[in-house]
């Protein structure tokens, strides 16, 4: 079994690992690094559990390699917080009863702070389109829409709470 | 789901890649996105040996319309072609295409080289290309060669690139104006591969007839094809819904779709003239809106 | 004694949070921020991996297992296949419903994905690749897919290990009602119509799938279970009763699980292996399904091919109702049902409606297929049930020529009629129908919808409304019908009210998302006045939990939720000796308010439920116990009814088949509500899983019996793009036998669903001819209705 080095900044901190090429992004994260807050919840790209961001862009991590990633910054649900205080969405999901059993919750998270960087006023049917790659089986979805809209609301208000006015993408 | 054992190599620039796919020959797959192949490297369909990431090799996606088009870098995503303000003004079947591939995600690292290299029979792009009249450029250590779309896509998940080439490149040619062109999919859910994908592209000429048509098809045969006999239909016809009516009729009788999950063959040819017609009409509308 | 007012304003103060206000969830922050501890997160030191080989064929004998080259890869440890199994006899286990199943095959497979053999490695990995590497010698067989022709005289028995008696394919009849009287009425009927209903197979596919690990320690002989399970402590006893560990060192535990919906009730193989491959090679050893496996080879739901009969006056008035059900329950009978209900609650199909006359059988048939036969989001059998009742109703509505909704205000069991007995024996504790189908009559403007439809039908377009207006049954149950295993279905609650006035409180159901950790401390809240964000609520660890049978057929607020309230009640009791030993009152003169007792007429002279708790351990009255703790195992009296009326509005589009929903009005009655907005979520999920089988859900197998969706590529679970936005609306009928008057809801939705959107379908397409189609309604099913009455665009 050969390994490769790999560097990356995982939620703004350097990391590194030796690991095999086959090994993917979201064993990096959950086996390597013991960052378990993303999830696995399918096979074949379908479910969005594992969405992070990739420099940025929202990513399904079980499908692209760690080493892939070698020399990008991720970010995961574990780097949504600020210390104590809950970034927009996390509050939002937490107030309007966005999540149950919280399995595709981080994922969901993730791929609407991608949503909200590239669209900070989105309509009800433009949410639940940028959703389309998250799958949850409790909510309805109902509530996690209503939550976007809040975290876009509070995301859009100028400097007015001490979540991050700046959208929510990896440097 | 766990992929077998592979080396991984990530060269610098296009000549280190394409020496490594001659050294390597037919052990050596190239990874773009990863939306195609990791998912069957994951199911154990595929076990190269050697994966080629392209990702650090410059210019590769780069989208610029030229004089004989548009040209897209083979590891462009599909997000990129969909927000790319040349592409939304010229070419809205790519925005189309570009929009409703997969989900959010696989569109943001999905590319339109790596879907057209894999040659899903159910993917959006070959439709697109075949519809255009497209032409795919490979790049191989002897130089590079341009592969008309129509004749590229050979059988499931086999296309006309060898071994030794890396997809570059596909170019798009400006329809003679007035035209319009339109992607029509039917889908049983959001994020689902196509029950079927039509690409449809008409001009028309001085006198309001249609002077030139490209139907491409998706889903509904072993490999992505041209709709001759639909485009036949309707070359030298008025852009009406007979006319529309008669191309669904020459492209299901063409199609040769499978039964699965999506449903028997009766049905699929349904949709196939369903959705060529609704493709029409669509590109009808935007070609009458250039006159 | 019980309390059954009505509690639509809540009693306590917010800051309280006792029944009725939408506290916000004391689980969510640890979810929000990514550190809820999953099955898959826990990492054990030194813990191996298992990954499980599965046999392509549904139907095949195993003629050789070469395990030599898996064994060779450096990090493979062990393959463990049936014949290592058969000589500690642990190759077959039994399943919940008194059938067996296979833990490993010692020399025939029965379904595709079945379990062939499994690889102990030190990695994740390296397991992988030992599965990859394992080479199985089949030779195939003849398969059955279809229960009816597993019933033929000639067919082939699946299960000789049954003996020479049971020398077919039969598994049991279960009959319930009056036969020869129904035969009678239904004779007599003016009316009848039947249908052959088929509901197919679905699956759960909750987004964590199964897993565990197994960590045995040899030197305590102590086994301990970490896993995804709704049942925790059965799983301990039924460990116990296999494997021969005395009960007292299994500890199963179960921390988060991400989502369970039925599919985490049985005990799969898996199970088994990673605990055969701990005790082997005394270390930690983790298994964690894929999906793959999970959607092919994890209990099903559904699969009942139902004839059903109906009896009516020329009027619409319902007479009688005949059913004969055939039940696919795979290779073998691993349904998690109570054990006097093979068929579960079945019998509950004669729904919301006043007539004499039922007669309900069903009769259980093995076929090449995965077991089948637990929930998908739903109390026993129930919405296969509902869905029967709802579809019948609705046709005999259009064939008479009355309004579905009419219809169902002429037939349903009147509020003054509760309790109601219903033909097939059930005792209906409290409804008001009438009010609930007013309600979403209202909400959704039926009136003007069907002018629009009758519009529309003159132009061509096709669009329906449906009607379900259901009664489910749950919260199982009383301990004189109602066991698994043996073991009685009570549930339990554990307080232990500390000095400094905090609670912890244990119970005996397990959380899947529901939000227990909330819910069960409001309604200890709502009991002694403690604020919600005093009271620690545990559950899933064998070790501390008062033993219960667990979280399924909406039987957590039901039983465990009494259960809470009478030990709280019981900590109140002795809380008034306390408050009378400190106030030196009698019992008689304190009267109990806001979380403290004061005495009658001096409301100056009282003690808070916090000064109570703390003289509980620092001056409790002489004789007396120190301490303020309670338990308490609740027996129901009886089930509870949920009902409610749902109505749904299609669009259908003629040139594809593609079914839209247009809206959904859900009014639901739970009986009294513990915290509205988790009720709203439980509905709209409910709702969620009620429309995905109606439209896109389906696990069905070709002629060789291989599964046709066996991953999210085919099994389609909705996305929020096409997910309605439900709108939601409630009339509150307290449960009269529940302590605080509550129903369940969990299921609701998911039983109420699917008939109200079939219904609306069938409505769309009836002026053509249609009288039922069978769920899920696909674009291509329906596209073929079209065509055959030549209507397509």
């Amino acid at each position: 079994m050969t390994t490769q080095h790999i560097e990356l900044t995982v939620n703004g901190e350097a990391r590194e690992a030796d690991v095999e090429p086959r090994l993917l992004l979201v064993h990096l994260l959950r086996d390597v690094f013991l960052m378990t807050g993303t999830h696995i919840g399918c096979d074949t790209s379908n479910c969005g559990a594992c969405t992070v961001l990739v420099d940025g862009e929202s990513a399904k991590s079980c499908t692209m390699l760690a080493v892939s990633a070698e020399g990008r910054s991720i970010k995961t649900i574990e780097g949504m917080a600020d210390g104590a205080n809950l970034h927009a969405l996390q509050q939002a999901f937490w107030d309007q009863h966005g999540l149950q059993c919280g399995f595709c919750t981080p994922g969901m998270i993730m791929q609407a702070s991608w949503l909200l960087a590239r669209n900070p006023d989105p309509t009800d049917m433009e949410i639940r389109e940028g959703i389309a790659g998250n799958l949850c089986r409790c909510t309805g979805y109902v509530n996690i829409v209503k939550a976007i809209e809040q975290a876009a609301t509070e995301l859009r208000a100028p400097a007015s709470t001490d979540a991050p006015a700046e959208p929510a993408v990896a440097s | 789901m766990i992929p077998a054992q592979f080396d991984y190599v990530r060269p610098a620039a296009l000549h280190e890649a394409l020496q490594i796919l001659v050294d390597r020959q037919g052990d050596a797959k190239i990874l773009s996105g990863g939306y195609s192949l990791l998912p069957l490297l994951k199911l154990r369909l595929a076990s190269p040996a050697l994966l080629v990431d392209i990702r650090d090799i410059d210019g590769l996606d780069d989208i610029v319309e030229t004089t004989n088009g548009l040209r897209i870098g083979g590891r462009a995503t599909h997000r990129q072609i969909h927000e790319n303000p040349v592409v939304i003004a010229g070419y809205p079947l790519l925005v189309d295409a570009a929009g409703g591939i997969g989900d959010p995600q696989v569109r943001n690292w999905g590319t339109i080289g790596g879907s057209c290299a894999h040659a899903d029979p159910s993917s959006d792009w070959p439709a697109v290309l075949i519809a255009t009249n497209a032409s795919i450029v490979l790049h191989s250590v002897s130089g590079s060669r341009t592969v008309p779309a129509r004749g590229f896509f050979l059988d499931t998940f086999q296309t006309a690139i060898e071994p030794t080439e890396l997809l570059t490149e596909v170019i798009i040619p400006r329809a003679p104006r007035p035209s319009g062109a339109a992607y029509a999919k039917l889908e049983r859910r959001a994020g689902d591969f196509a029950t079927v994908g039509v690409a449809a592209q008409l001009s028309l000429g001085a006198d309001g007839r249609i002077s030139a048509a490209g139907i491409g098809l998706t889903a509904v045969a072993e490999a992505p094809f041209a709709a001759t006999g639909a485009e036949a239909a309707l070359v030298g016809h008025e852009p009406n819904e007979a006319t529309f009516q008669a191309a669904g009729i020459a492209a299901a009788a063409e199609s040769r779709p499978g039964t699965d999950s999506h449903g028997p063959i009766e049905y699929k040819r349904a949709m196939v003239k369903e959705m060529v017609v609704r493709a029409l009409r669509s590109a009808a509308t935007r070609a009458q809106a250039q006159r | 004694m019980a309390d059954t007012g009505l509690k639509e304003t809540p009693q306590t103060t917010e800051a309280v949070g006792g029944m009725g206000h939408s506290v916000k969830r004391k689980e969510d922050p640890r979810f929000i921020r990514g550190q809820g501890e999953y099955i898959d997160d826990l990492v054990l030191p030194g813990m191996l991996w298992l990954d499980i080989v599965r046999s392509p064929y549904a139907h095949a004998t195993i003629k050789g297992i070469d395990a030599s080259e898996a064994l060779k890869i450096p990090g493979v440890l062990a393959v463990i296949t049936g014949a290592d199994l058969e000589k500690a006899g642990l190759h077959w286990m039994p399943t919940l419903a008194g059938d067996k199943q296979m833990v490993l095959p010692t020399d025939t497979v029965m379904y595709q994905s079945q379990e062939v053999c499994a690889v102990v490695a030190t990695s994740r990995y390296i397991a992988a690749d030992g599965v990859a590497a394992v080479l199985v010698d089949y030779e195939p067989l003849p398969v059955i897919v279809d229960p009816f022709k597993a019933l033929e005289p000639d067919a082939f028995v699946l299960r000789p290990d049954r003996g020479p008696d049971k020398a077919n394919n039969h598994i049991w009849h279960w009959e319930s009602g009056d036969r020869a009287a129904t035969d009678t009425a239904m004779e007599a009927s003016e009316v009848r119509v039947s249908e052959d209903i088929y509901i197919p197979r679905i699956h759960v596919a909750s987004i964590e799938t199964c897993g565990c690990i197994a960590d045995w320690n040899a030197t305590r002989g102590q086994m301990t279970l970490h896993m995804t399970s709704q049942a925790p402590h059965a799983i301990r006893t039924v460990l116990a009763l296999v494997s021969g560990l005395p009960e007292q060192n299994i500890r199963v535990k179960t921390h988060d699980i991400g989502g369970g919906f039925g599919g985490k009730v049985p005990v799969y193989p898996g199970y088994v292996l990673a605990v055969v491959a701990s005790l082997t090679v005394g270390k930690p050893v983790k298994w964690i399904e894929d999906r793959s496996e999970n959607l092919q080879a994890d209990s099903f739901a559904r699969d009942y091919h139902i004839h059903v009969e109906l009896g009516a006056t020329k009027a619409g008035k319902i007479t009688s109702l005949k059913v004969k059900t055939v039940a696919d329950h795979g290779y073998t009978d691993a349904a998690a049902d109570p054990s006097k209900f093979p068929a579960g609650l079945f019998n509950v199909i004669t729904g919301s409606y006043d007539f004499d006359n039922a007669f309900v059988e069903v009769d259980g048939v093995y076929t090449n297929k995965p077991p089948g036969g637990v929930a998908y989001r739903c109390s026993f059998r129930v919405t296969e049930a509902v869905h029967a009742i709802e579809r019948m109703v609705d046709i005999l509505a259009h064939d008479i020529g009355k309004d579905p909704a009419q219809l169902r205000m002429e037939n349903f069991i009147q509020p003054d009629q509760f309790p109601y007995k219903t033909p097939t024996g059930w005792s209906y504790d409290s409804g008001d129908y009438p009010r609930a189908l007013k309600k979403a009559l209202d909400m959704i403007g039926y009136d003007d919808l069907r002018k629009e439809q009758l519009e529309k039908r003159a132009k061509g377009e096709l669009m329906g409304i449906g009607i379900s207006s259901f009664t489910e049954i749950v919260g199982a149950g009383p301990s004189h019908d109602f066991d698994i295993l043996g073991i009685k279905m009570f549930d339990s609650c554990e307080i232990r009210v500390h000095p400094t006035g905090k609670v912890l409180a244990r119970i005996g159901v397990q959380t899947q998302g529901q939000g227990h950790e909330t819910t069960f401390a409001q309604i200890i809240a709502e009991e002694l006045g403690f604020p919600v964000a005093d009271i620690k609520i545990e559950y899933g660890d064998t070790d501390t939990a008062p033993y219960g049978l667990g979280t399924y057929a909406s039987r957590s607020t039901p039983v465990a939720g009494a259960a809470t309230a009478i030990a709280a009640r019981k900590i109140r009791d002795k809380s008034r000796k306390i408050a009378a030993h400190l106030l030196e009152a009698s019992e008689d003169d304190l009267e109990w308010t806001n979380g403290k007792f004061s005495v009658k007429g001096s409301p100056d002279k009282s003690k808070t439920i916090q000064e109570i708790a703390f003289a509980a351990y620092t001056n409790h009255p002489a004789g007396m116990e120190a301490g303020l703790e309670a338990v308490d195992y609740y027996d129901p009296p009886n089930l509870t009814f949920p009902f409610g009326s749902y109505i749904c509005v299609v669009d259908i589009d003629r040139g594809t088949g593609q079914v839209t929903v247009r809206r959904f009005v859900a009014v639901d009655d739970c009986g009294n509500i513990i915290n509205p907005m988790i009720v709203d979520g439980q509905i709209h999920g409910g709702l969620t899983m009620g429309f995905a089988p109606s439209l896109y859900e389906e696990i069905s197998y070709d002629e060789l019996g291989n599964n046709l969706a066996g991953t999210f590529m085919d099994y389609l679970l909705p996305t929020a793009v096409e997910t309605p936005a439900w709108e939601t609306g409630k009339t509150i009928t307290p449960s009269p036998h529940h302590p605080i008057g509550a129903k369940g809801v969990g299921e609701s939705a998911t039983v109420g669903a699917p008939p109200a959107i079939a219904n609306a379908v069938v409505d769309a397409l009836w002026h053509l001819g249609v009288r039922n189609i069978d769920i899920p309604m696909t674009p291509q099913k329906i596209w073929a209705i079209l065509n055959e009455k030549g209507v397509t665009a």
